[in-house]
């Protein structure tokens, strides 16, 4: 008897079995296999890949003939372990999907639990939601024009992108205690209320942000390389796009005009007046320009956000869903069972299914949440744009050259943590 | 008429008995079709000049165990002209787990019905690259399966320590 055997589980200790060439032969041309062109494998180490995406590529010389997208190196099975988890408990691993888009993924499913539990959100909580979606969306756009730069050859540029991006996430910090995983929105509001200096730092990251989103702009625009890397490359015409499942700023790149901020607007966004960029070309270009676009729109958001936002509590008042205050436990007995029950059994949500499509920086994330009476979620699906982006790689890639692929990738903003799941 | 309820009496129309029911849960429309008429419904909400259901949003699917059926591939259409979303869900048999694919329709689905065959082990029929895609390809098992159990880090204690750390798959040289 094999330890392996006597443990139980056989999925830890079996030698990984290889995988028969003859599986993938339909995925490439006759020409591969008479040894005409190259298969090459490109990642999951690949710093263009933007984290570990492996490509196989079959090449004519050095143009791309055919492109296989394998991706799952980063699958840790979140859906799986947030049906163990109370619907409060299972929010933290949402911000560990998407990794540039934490506050992003909380909001996407605190949306789809309100909604399976018709939750109300206080008035201030929505504007604030609003405030720091739209700040990660300019982090997530800040990382993606860095390191698409950088794939380009455009060095400097990283570093000033991160420079800003770091003011943002100082302000995350600020609120939530954490830069990156915050999970500070929460089912029914936020975690706590926005701290004190917190309308400060915004304003002066509002009165920095535009002139250097210009000299970004400036520095790639007038730059003949960066025109000639990207103009006409990776061309996708709307129909191609929307077949593909393309949603977000590569889609806007091709003209259509899909934005789930202004078609179903969620958390308020109905509120505020902005623009949705698009492109005509559908090329690499234009998606580039969509996004710095995008950029500053979001910045007018926050900024009319930031006038409006209310004075107020940032949690619903349920206490059937909501912990009740800390300072509340010490003398109201009630308050100490609330805060019990929910913390140990949790809430329960009736049986059904809702579905909530959010605007993330890279498209449209969709969360599928089913309830079945229960105070764990039956099953819990993630939409997320990165995984059904990446789809359009091979149709974007072919004909053009490995150092084209780079840039196309760098285009279509994918994150493989957003994936994999 | 709103083109939620036009899709909806479209598809009655269209497939008769095997539009088995139409569900409303807070504000969405669900249609449970029957699993052979599922390319036709995407078909026609895609094609029909007053519905034009042109994006496949998400495709993913449920496991009902011990109910019967066992399994539900959910899809969520979205019609960009109208701004609507509509649901399909297909029940599927456990002891066949089999639907027809609707890559033919919808190129995106694709990748979605791979993943819900690596999750769930339901393939999909005349789908032209039916193999996993999140988990390794020698994978054992279903992983969102409700009778796959969530794995677990096999606690060490002197005595099993080096059991455990030599079948443990560490990078070796």
């Amino acid at each position: 008897m094999t330890g392996a055997e006597r443990a139980g589980t056989v999925y830890m200790s079996e030698p990984e079995k290889e995988l028969p060439v003859d599986e993938l032969k339909h995925l490439v041309s006759e020409r591969a296999l008479t040894g005409e062109t190259m298969v090459l494998n490109m990642g999951p180490q690949h710093p263009s890949t933007h984290g570990v995406l492996r490509l196989l590529l079959e090449l004519d010389g050095e143009e791309v003939i055919n492109c296989v997208p394998d991706i799952g190196f980063l699958h840790t099975g979140i859906e799986k372990n947030m049906e163990s988890k109370t619907y409060m408990k299972a929010l933290v691993m949402t911000d560990r999907m998407d990794y540039l888009n934490n506050l992003g993924n909380n909001l996407a499913y605190c949306l789809a639990v309100e909604k399976l539990v018709e939750l109300d959100v206080p008035p201030r909580a929505q504007v604030a939601r609003v405030i720091l979606a739209e700040l990660q969306r300019i982090a997530s756009h800040l990382v993606w024009l860095g390191t698409h730069a950088l794939d380009l050859a455009a060095m400097s540029l990283f570093l000033y992108c991160f420079r800003e991006r770091e003011i943002i996430l100082d302000i995350f910090e600020m609120c939530s205690g954490a830069r990156m995983m915050t999970t500070y929105i929460r089912p029914g509001g936020l975690w706590r209320d926005l701290p004190d200096g917190f309308e400060e730092a915004v304003r002066a990251f509002l009165k920095l942000m535009p002139g250097r989103i210009d000299d970004y702009e400036a520095m790639l625009d007038k730059n003949p390389l960066w025109l000639d890397r990207t103009q006409g490359i990776g061309v996708v015409s709307a129909e191609q796009a929307l077949g593909w499942g393309l949603t977000g700023p590569a889609l806007r790149g091709s003209g259509v005009a899909l934005d789930f901020r202004k078609a179903q607007p969620y958390s308020g966004y109905e509120l505020f007046d902005f623009d949705v960029p698009v492109g005509s070309r559908g090329d690499v270009y234009d998606r580039y320009k969509v996004r710095m676009e995008e950029m500053r729109q979001s910045l007018r958001i926050i900024e009319q956000a930031l006038e409006a936002l209310p004075a107020g509590p940032v949690r619903s008042n349920n206490r059937k869903f909501v912990p009740p205050p800390r300072s509340e436990l010490g003398h109201s007995m009630e308050a100490l069972i609330h805060h019990f029950k929910l913390w140990t059994e949790g809430f329960s949500a009736p049986k059904g299914a809702v579905y909530v499509a959010v605007e993330s920086p890279r498209g449209e994330l969709g969360c599928y949440l089913e309830g079945d009476g229960g105070p764990k979620p039956y099953r819990v699906h993630f939409r997320t744009p990165s995984f059904a982006s990446m789809q359009v790689l091979p149709v974007m890639s072919k004909g053009h050259l490995v150092a084209d692929l780079v840039a196309i990738i760098g285009s279509v903003d994918i994150v493989l943590g957003d994936a994999d799941r | 008429m709103d083109t939620v309820e036009g899709a909806v009496s479209a598809l009655r129309q269209a497939l008769g008995e095997q539009v088995l029911s139409v569900e409303s849960f807070r504000g969405e429309t669900t249609v449970v079709v029957a699993r052979e008429a599922i390319v036709e419904a995407a078909r026609l909400l895609r094609d029909a000049p007053e519905l034009q259901f042109n994006l496949l949003a998400a495709l993913t699917a449920v496991d009902y165990l011990p109910e019967e059926p066992r399994f539900a591939v959910v899809y969520k259409f979205y019609s960009l002209p109208n701004n609507r979303f509509l649901g399909l869900r297909v029940p599927v048999p456990g002891d066949d787990p089999e639907v027809p694919t609707i890559e033919g329709v919808f190129p995106n689905a694709n990748w979605h019905e791979r993943e819900v065959y690596d999750m769930f082990g339901i393939t999909f029929k005349g789908h032209s690259d039916m193999r996993r895609i999140l988990m390794p390809h020698d994978w054992e098992g279903h992983p969102l399966r409700k009778d796959y159990p969530l794995g677990y880090e096999e606690v060490q204690f002197t005595f099993n320590f080096d059991d455990i750390d030599r079948r443990k798959r560490y990078a070796r040289e």
